[in-house]
């Protein structure tokens, strides 16, 4: 069933490329070493653009709709009507700044620590899919270890706050860790359940699974799923510590919590990490229950037409397919934007808890809440295979639904990322 | 070639953060390179093609035992770093033993020829469901290992390039697929892990238990 | 593509079990000793993965891997609650201080 989800990656058609343009022989030593280490450079450059692009974007977006709410305009001068250059100025400005370490802090761990959180939110990027078979690690936990991956980011704060030597900031890293390690427990029970309805840990067979129309996405798959979509956002919210449960950053108490202490550039790479973190856990709402990189209302039909189409000199490489692809791309990141959009939207709008609340909420209310729509979504397809002896409400059952996909039409699928069309 | 040269990057510094492990004596510091020394362990799952151990070693060693350690620190220092130096004596005593244990070790695992030795145990176990596995994986099998055929070495882990992920699961639930007890065509699958796994679950929560009744807030002895 | 072979990650496994016997030797602090366990349970794991990976022995070795991975977890937070308790008690977690049962 994943022999369909082979794809030629990037590596294998720099290979194919370069052997047929010049005259080397496709399995020599030299060439595959070349390939590999040029498709890793490709690949980790398109990902920091994204990590690094995107940020940019999002700082921009919260001042502008935080000045919307607030009733005021926001950045309106750099770079023409909108202030669309002022994260950029705001980041040379903050580059320039003194680096500076406090005499109390332990110099080593002070400096490693912003590298630590930007590395753990940098990896996640890593497993994240951007279309269909456009990853750059295509692991079969897929899911598991961006889950992982993310959970590394709290290790980063908690090191800076400690070592900064200062109160405020150990308050705040204790209650930042505290946090984010309590809201990774609801957090991944309510992954679990639309993992559990794909039976499958590889975002590539999740995504597939949820093609056609937005009935299929997996938030509309049973009324538990479409709770745990709402669980889980909130949960993320707070997993990557934005309002309300900003706790950590909170000004009026705490100066600006594990972060005090810092300055310049390894300040704004906690913001790097922060704002990376907010879409990589919005794209994973998007793959996990929102029908990922399919738009759900039948134009990625017309994309999917093309599929295998233009497959010319290059064995193994479709220009159809690489459109389908970028049409996707261009979906999922949508969604995650609409997503991040709606993390500003509240951080402006609600007020913060208090950190016993914040607690409170955690642990009395959405683990036991995750844990009951876990429980209920793995009971849903038995009480509806017992009353309407089938295993769905309506449409048809995921399994055959990918089974048919894979087996009578085997989608040849071409993952590629050389354009740096994004 | 490449996995040579990652695996001696990630070797060296699973390696150093140990021996800086041991050689700090601030207690933060250890944690940090405890987490650098930990990463590369699981850098190193990856390279020996076990994705989701490589992936639970992340999220349950350095995203929780770590960070539970560094709470510990902050939890139990008395003052700002502490630092609870170890005499030189003793530190001199423990490097010389832990040069000879290390001596005694590395001696022996390279007086071992350990392709020998792997060809004298019982050859692949010829697995009723591997044929099915190997569908899945072939087209990827294809592609990734073209330049990789001279590894005729047909072991399950390998063919797969660390897709682990359903015979583990199916392992654990007391199936074994992967691994057929019969010679010749007959069938018998080995038995899984699923009592060990029950075990481990009830272990766990005895954990959490007992962990939450001896950490509790009790009275303070008055400082004296 | 060269393979780097079990004898290179036996060693790696090695100098990981010793740093960790070594560091629980010479520690002082309840939270070093700990720090030490874990490195050796490492150790130990980077072996059985590499015997899985490299001898026909299949999935057994990262199954166990994975049961020491969680097990070890599990006796991090045991061994924490009790860090914690003798910290309470003599207020410093230098256990060469916890010598009240000698007799």
């Amino acid at each position: 069933m994943y022999g369909s989800l082979a794809a030629i990656t990037l590596e294998d058609f720099l290979v194919r490329t370069i052997s047929y343009l010049s005259s080397i022989p496709a399995d020599s030593e030299t060439l595959a070493f070349t390939a590999f280490i040029s498709a890793a450079f490709i690949h980790a450059t398109l990902l920091l653009g994204l990590f690094g692009g995107l940020p940019v974007f999002y700082i921009w977006l919260e001042r502008k709709v935080a000045g919307r709410i607030q009733d005021r305009l926001g950045p309106t001068r750099v770079g023409g009507s909108f202030g669309w250059l002022q994260t950029i100025a705001d980041g040379i400005k903050l580059i320039q700044k003194e680096d500076l370490i406090p005499k109390d802090a332990d110099a080593l761990i002070f400096r490693m620590s912003p590298y630590l959180a930007t590395i753990a939110s940098f990896a996640a990027f890593m497993v994240l899919p951007i279309a269909d078979g456009w990853v750059a690690v295509a692991a079969e936990c897929g899911a598991f270890l961006i889950l992982a991956l993310m959970s590394l980011e709290v290790l980063g704060i908690i090191l800076a706050g400690y070592s900064s030597g200062s109160k405020w900031a150990l308050f705040g890293a204790m209650r930042e860790a505290a946090q984010m390690v309590s809201y990774e427990i609801p957090m991944a029970i309510c992954a679990l359940i639309p993992l559990l309805i794909a039976g499958s840990l590889n975002f590539q067979v999740i995504g597939r699974m949820q093609s056609g129309s937005f009935l299929n996405w997996f938030i509309f798959h049973d009324p538990f799923t479409f709770l745990a979509f709402f669980c889980y956002f909130t949960v993320a919210t707070a997993s990557v510590k934005r309002a309300p449960f900003d706790l950590a950053e909170a000004e009026s108490e705490l100066v600006a919590g594990f972060h005090t202490e810092y300055s310049g550039f390894r300040w704004s790479i906690f913001f790097l990490a922060e704002y990376s973190s907010m879409f990589a856990v919005s794209a994973v709402a998007a793959l996990l229950f929102l029908g990922g990189w399919h738009d759900g209302l039948m134009i990625d039909g017309i994309f999917g037409s093309f599929r295998g189409a233009g497959t010319g000199v290059i064995d193994g490489f479709s220009i159809g397919t690489y459109v389908a692809n970028l049409f996707g791309a261009a979906v999922l990141i949508t969604k995650a934007c609409l997503l991040v959009f709606v993390q500003i939207w509240v951080r402006w709008t609600l007020p913060r808890l208090r950190i016993d609340q914040v607690m409170t909420t955690c642990l009395k209310y959405l683990v036991p809440i995750s844990c009951f729509l876990f429980l209920m979504a793995v009971l849903w397809p038995l009480v509806l295979a017992s009353t309407m002896s089938r295993p769905v409400m309506f449409g048809s059952p995921l399994g055959e639904k990918s089974a048919s996909a894979s087996v009578v039409a085997p989608v040849v699928v071409s993952s590629n990322r050389t354009g740096a069309a994004r | 070639m490449i996995e040579q040269m990652l695996f001696w990057v990630f070797a060296i510094l699973t390696c150093g953060g140990a021996i800086a492990v041991v050689a700090t004596q601030n207690v933060v510091r250890m944690a940090f390179w405890l987490v650098v020394s930990l990463g590369s362990v699981a850098a190193l799952f990856f390279l020996l093609h076990a994705d989701f151990l490589g992936a639970a070693q992340l999220l349950i060693y350095v995203g929780g035992t770590v960070v539970l350690l560094v709470f510990g620190v902050m939890l139990t220092a008395s003052g700002p770093y502490t630092q609870i130096q170890t005499s030189p004596a003793e530190g001199l005593l423990g490097a010389g033993v832990g040069g000879l244990l290390l001596f005694v070790l590395v001696s022996s695992i390279g007086s071992v020829d350990w392709v020998e030795v792997s060809s004298r145990l019982p050859l692949e176990p010829s697995a009723p469901f591997v044929s099915d596995v190997r569908l899945e994986s072939r087209a990827e099998e294809s592609l990734v290992n073209t330049r990789s055929a001279e590894e005729k070495q047909g072991l399950i882990a390998r063919q797969q390039g660390g897709r682990t992920v359903r015979q583990l699961g199916m392992g654990f639930l007391g199936l074994r697929p992967d691994r057929n007890l019969k010679e010749g065509g007959a069938r018998g699958l080995a038995p899984g892990y699923f009592l060990p796994f029950e075990i481990v679950s009830i272990h766990l929560l005895v954990v959490l238990i007992g962990a939450a009744y001896l950490a509790r807030a009790k009275r303070r002895v008055n400082a004296g | 593509m060269g393979d780097v072979g079990l004898g290179a990650y036996l060693m790696v496994g090695a100098v990981l079990f010793v740093c960790g016997v070594v560091c629980m030797a010479t520690k002082r602090n309840g939270i070093g000793i700990l720090m030490g366990v874990e490195l050796v349970l490492n150790g130990a794991n980077v072996n059985f993965v590499a015997f899985s990976r490299y001898t026909s022995l299949g999935l057994d070795g990262q199954s166990t891997a994975l049961f020491v991975v969680v097990l070890a977890a599990a006796e991090a937070a045991v061994a924490l609650a009790i860090a914690l308790n003798f910290y309470n008690n003599h207020l410093t977690i230098d256990v060469d201080r916890g010598n009240e049962l000698h007799g």
